[in-house]
């Protein structure tokens, strides 16, 4: 199959971060980045379907400015055949911005198959993924958990909220990747040789105007400082107590 | 990581992320398992395939024998990250590597490279490496293990190794020994002997308190009879064995700050949580006095074997040079491991840990590979031009 | 002035919650710009009409109908084409609904056949002159972007529980309309809905939540758990990473950066050492207590309450006095 992965260079989510001084973004520095973990998601999908149902050509896309080539890079080490990037000075906030830019790229692919994360860690949207569906005219699965292909035709599960549906579609067709799914392989040490060699190409990306900015970043506010009340079944009755008085919560 | 030095500024996109890869792969598949195989005595072995899939056997070798080939930096950030895990766990790929692999890529011939390398890079066939014998360690040159040629050029091989890494796991053997009757270190040459060959014998040696997550073993050869293949054709004189022992000692020399920066990290954090008199004991003086001298070592080191990989890949590295970055290295990682452990009082005892376990582990890295003693005289010979050897 | 136009969503025939948060958000929102008007978007199968009153008492002047038999199972395209259709035809300032499973499939789509600004996972929504202001976590939750919205007119799906759902009775004035496609000629098909279980609330939607982590030692232990649940009444039960991935519980119970995000009421954290992944999904639960055996544990810095001891004791305990201070109320 020709599957295109879009995926988006994020940073570490396990870090803390602060806020830079333009009070618009976080502070980068000293900030690992790697492929969003869901995008990753996607790619071994990805990988994995045409592993089974092979031979077969992954392709990864992302929009930014060149820092993504090296997460385009990481992604054709774990095995995706080559690699777009769609250059902007900088990675817009606008999701739809995004979903245009690689719409319109992805039109004159051919592809079977087009697969996102569900979001991506920083901006959280869930959004790129069914909009560039939406623009390149194919049916979308957001958030699935489980995914098989078989004779142009995919099977999908979603979680829903309390509950679960499975659904039906035709190829081709675009899949937003929830956890669960896959997880990725590390990359070897030969896929990140073989990587150097890989095509990486690089377009403007045709985003169009930012419609939605980012006024400002800030921390959430702390929660007040909590208290330990006690220890072991002796302090139930204490808690209980606050729950119904001081918390109200019962 | 900490990377006080922004150490990873100067590292290569591909190094940096051949050491993430191997990061990754030792966080998920080692460091769960390996405190339950140091205690039971035993080396994790259902690890081998995803090792020879990561690619971490022989990675700096060609890519036409199905290595990686990778620079002499990645290769050395590989043994780090392996031994930030164990070092048992790098012993492993160090033997198999710069001690099985490298040898029959040195000295071998084409045919001996094509027969064995792919396999050995998969981790299909395990080698080990077999030069110190019971009565000669720091001194090889005196081995008594003889190989005898025969009329049709064949061999018979004759005498006992010991202190053999992956020993008993191995399907080959790179058996250095002297031939025909010539006790001169001039007649020592290398032969790959198949485990499974007659007359050959491999045992554990039990008991051990260091490296136990590593398989160690005598191996003893009776009336071993190979064929005339079975010689390494360019090896030849004691500089061969030689030669392979300066690749592993300057992946050792990485390992070493590997097993060093788990132990500084480990106690970092512990230091950052563990409350005493109402407050982190990192808080207190002589705790932070411990680790401000962990990480200046650490640093240094980093900086030794950063240098030291780029003059192996430049091709000007000399075995003096090792031996500086071993003793060092190996050195100060014992002292970060012992200090570690003190940090951790007594939690610092317990497997659960790993500072007591590197500690023990580091006492066989600086006996193996040469002593640190050994260095010291290797430098000191090359500093006055006088052997103190004898 | 300003109209907003919402889509409520329903499962089968009922309104899901919000739905009536979404018509509650977007009455402020009229209310605040000259008093505009609310039309609420009900798609569903015979009969969900009737949920058309509710929508009018939460703010909705008029709440317009699409009912169709096979709507029996939630249908993407079509109700996205439907919602997009009557976008189109009316003049609204916004199109709001709830970032849920369904929202996430109708609102991008709605944006993308409109070529509309879309900003999701809401959690405030201003008017700021020409521009609506919303707030949006990002990163996990370990950050609040502020984000501007410029343009005539854009899509906002609003976090649930985020906004209360407050009565501001309407005329609510039932309006019929047709599906603007056929669900017949949707491309994804659902085959299949399996329940999670009778009467289990889901996580996003429970006031009160228990969950656990490793410090339960076993999956059999997660009994308690759920009793403490049970006895609350209203609770759902979750779980941290760590034994979601052993496992234990089913992933779709896995609260944390890369599962659920959750602002229950009250968080009760069984068992649970307070990992940075973990406490990104419910550090904004409005009260959280924490009950773990190792008082340096970090989730006791986040808990307004925290008791230090054997789960496996205090659980049974916190259980029968709950099940008492209910009954006594």
């Amino acid at each position: 199959m020709k599957i295109a992965v879009c995926i988006k260079r994020t940073p570490d989510s396990e870090s803390r971060f602060k806020i830079a001084a333009s009070q618009t973004a976080i502070d980068e520095a000293g900030l690992k980045f790697d492929i969003d973990d869901f995008a990753s998601y996607a790619v071994e999908v990805a990988l994995q379907l045409n592993e089974k149902q092979g031979p077969g050509e992954t392709v990864v896309y992302a929009v930014g400015p060149d820092p993504v080539q090296e997460t385009l890079r990481k992604a054709m080490s774990m095995g995706a055949d080559r690699a777009v990037q769609l250059k902007t000075d900088a990675t817009p906030y606008d999701g739809m911005a995004v979903a245009k830019a690689l719409a319109a790229e992805l039109k004159s692919g051919g592809y079977d198959l087009v697969l996102f994360g569900k979001h991506a860690f920083d901006t959280s949207g869930g959004i790129v993924g069914t909009a560039t569906a939406e623009l390149l005219g194919i049916p979308c699965v957001t958030a699935a958990t489980k995914l098989e292909i078989a004779n142009g035709r995919g099977t999908a599960r979603r979680e829903l909220e309390g509950a679960a549906e499975t659904v039906e579609f035709p190829l081709p067709a675009a899949v937003t990747i929830d956890e669960g799914i896959a997880r990725p392989r590390y990359p070897s040490l030969k896929g990140i040789m073989a990587a150097k060699k890989k095509p990486l190409e690089t377009k403007p990306a045709q985003l169009g105007a930012a419609r939605v900015t980012v006024k400002s970043m800030d921390l959430p506010p702390e929660r007040p400082a909590g208290r330990i009340i006690g220890e072991g079944v002796a302090a139930v009755p204490e808690l209980v107590r606050l729950l119904q008085t001081e918390a109200k919560v019962l | 990581m900490l990377d006080f030095y922004n150490i990873d500024s100067v590292l290569s996109e591909d190094e940096r992320a051949v050491r993430d890869s191997v990061r990754r792969f030792v966080d998920e598949r080692v460091i769960p398992v390996i405190g339950n195989c140091y205690v039971e005595g035993r080396f994790p072995k259902e690890l081998i395939p995803e090792m020879a899939e990561l690619g971490v056997f022989g990675a700096n070798l060609p890519e036409e024998y199905g290595c990686a080939g990778l620079n002499n930096v990645a290769y050395g950030l590989i043994m780090q990250e392996l031994e930030r895990g164990d070092s048992g766990v790098r012993s492993f790929a160090s033997v198999q590597g710069a001690l099985a692999m490298y040898p029959i890529y040195a000295f071998g011939s084409e045919e001996q490279r094509k027969q064995w390398l792919p396999r050995m890079a998969k981790g299909e066939v395990i080698g080990c490496f077999g030069l110190t014998e019971p009565d000669y360690g720091s001194n090889p040159s005196g081995m008594i293990t003889m190989a005898k040629e025969q009329k049709d050029g064949t061999w018979v091989l004759n005498g006992a190794k010991m202190w053999i890494t992956n020993g008993s796991t191995a399907n080959i053997a790179v058996v250095w020994a002297k031939t025909n009757g010539d006790k001169e270190d001039k007649s020592i040459r290398g032969f790959v002997v198949p485990t499974d060959s007659k007359g050959f014998k491999a045992k554990d040696q039990k008991g051990k308190l260091s490296l136990r997550a590593s398989d160690t073993s005598e191996l003893v050869f009776q009336d071993l009879e190979l064929p005339a293949d079975a010689i390494l054709p360019k090896s030849g004189g004691l500089k061969s064995p030689l030669m392979c022992l300066t690749q592993a000692r300057y992946g050792i020399s990485w390992g070493a700050l590997g097993a060093a920066m788990a132990c500084f990290e480990e106690a970092l954090e512990y230091s950052k949580n563990r409350v005493m008199f109402d407050r982190p004991i990192g808080g207190f003086q002589i705790q932070q006095e411990r680790l401000a001298e962990m990480l200046t070592e650490i640093v240094k080191g980093q900086l030794v074997v950063l240098h030291l990989g780029r003059l192996k890949d430049a091709g000007t590295m000399t075995p003096q040079q090792v031996s500086l970055a071993k003793r060092n290295n190996v050195n100060i990682a014992t002292d970060i491991a012992r200090e570690a452990r003190r940090l951790l009082g007594a939690n610092g005892i317990l497997a659960e840990y790993s500072a007591m376990r590197h500690m023990a582990n580091l006492e066989s890295v600086y006996t193996y590979e040469g002593t640190h003693d050994v260095h010291s005289l290797v430098l000191g010979q090359a500093l006055t031009g006088l052997n103190a050897f004898k | 002035m300003a109209n907003v136009l919402v889509f409520a969503e329903t499962r089968g025939t009922a309104l899901r919650k919000t739905a009536l948060e979404a018509v509650t958000a977007a009455r402020a929102f009229a209310d605040a710009t000259g008093g505009g008007e609310v039309h609420a978007l009900v798609a569903g199968p015979s009969g969900v009409g009737a949920a058309a009153s509710q929508l009018g008492q939460y703010g909705a002047d008029v709440v317009l109908v699409a009912e169709n038999p096979a709507l029996e199972k939630f249908d993407r395209e079509s109700i996205a084409a439907t919602v997009a259709a009557r976008a189109q035809s009316g003049n609204y300032r916004a199109i709001m609904l709830g970032f849920s499973a369904q929202g996430r499939d109708v609102g991008p789509r709605v944006a993308a056949k409109l070529d509309l600004p879309i900003v999701t996972d809401v959690t405030d929504i201003q008017a700021s002159g020409d521009a609506i202001v919303v707030k949006h976590p990002g990163y996990a939750n370990k950050v609040i972007a502020t984000l501007q919205i410029s343009g005539p007119s854009a899509v906002i799906a609003i976090r649930p529980s985020a906004v209360t759902a407050a009565p501001s009775a309407k005329a609510g004035k039932v309006e019929t309309i047709s599906l603007a496609a056929e669900p017949s000629a949707s491309k994804v098909v659902v085959k299949e809905v399996i329940e999670g279980g009778k009467g289990k609330i889901d996580l996003g939607e429970a006031p009160v939540i228990v969950s656990g982590g490793r410090g339960l030692k076993a999956p059999e232990n997660f009994k308690l758990v759920e009793d403490l649940a049970a006895a609350f009444g209203n609770a759902a039960v979750g779980a941290t990473r760590a034994v979601t991935d052993d496992g234990w519980r089913p992933h779709s119970d896995q609260i944390g950066q890369t599962g659920r995000q959750v602002s229950p009421q009250l968080y009760v954290a069984v068992g649970i050492s307070g990992a940075i992944q973990h406490l990104a999904g419910m550090r904004s639960s409005k009260t959280i207590v924490a009950i773990n055996k190792d008082k340096e544990a970090p989730i006791f810095k986040v808990a307004d309450y925290g008791i230090v001891g054997d789960v496996m004791e205090i659980l049974p305990a916190l259980t029968a006095a709950v099940k008492e201070a209910k009954a006594h109320h």
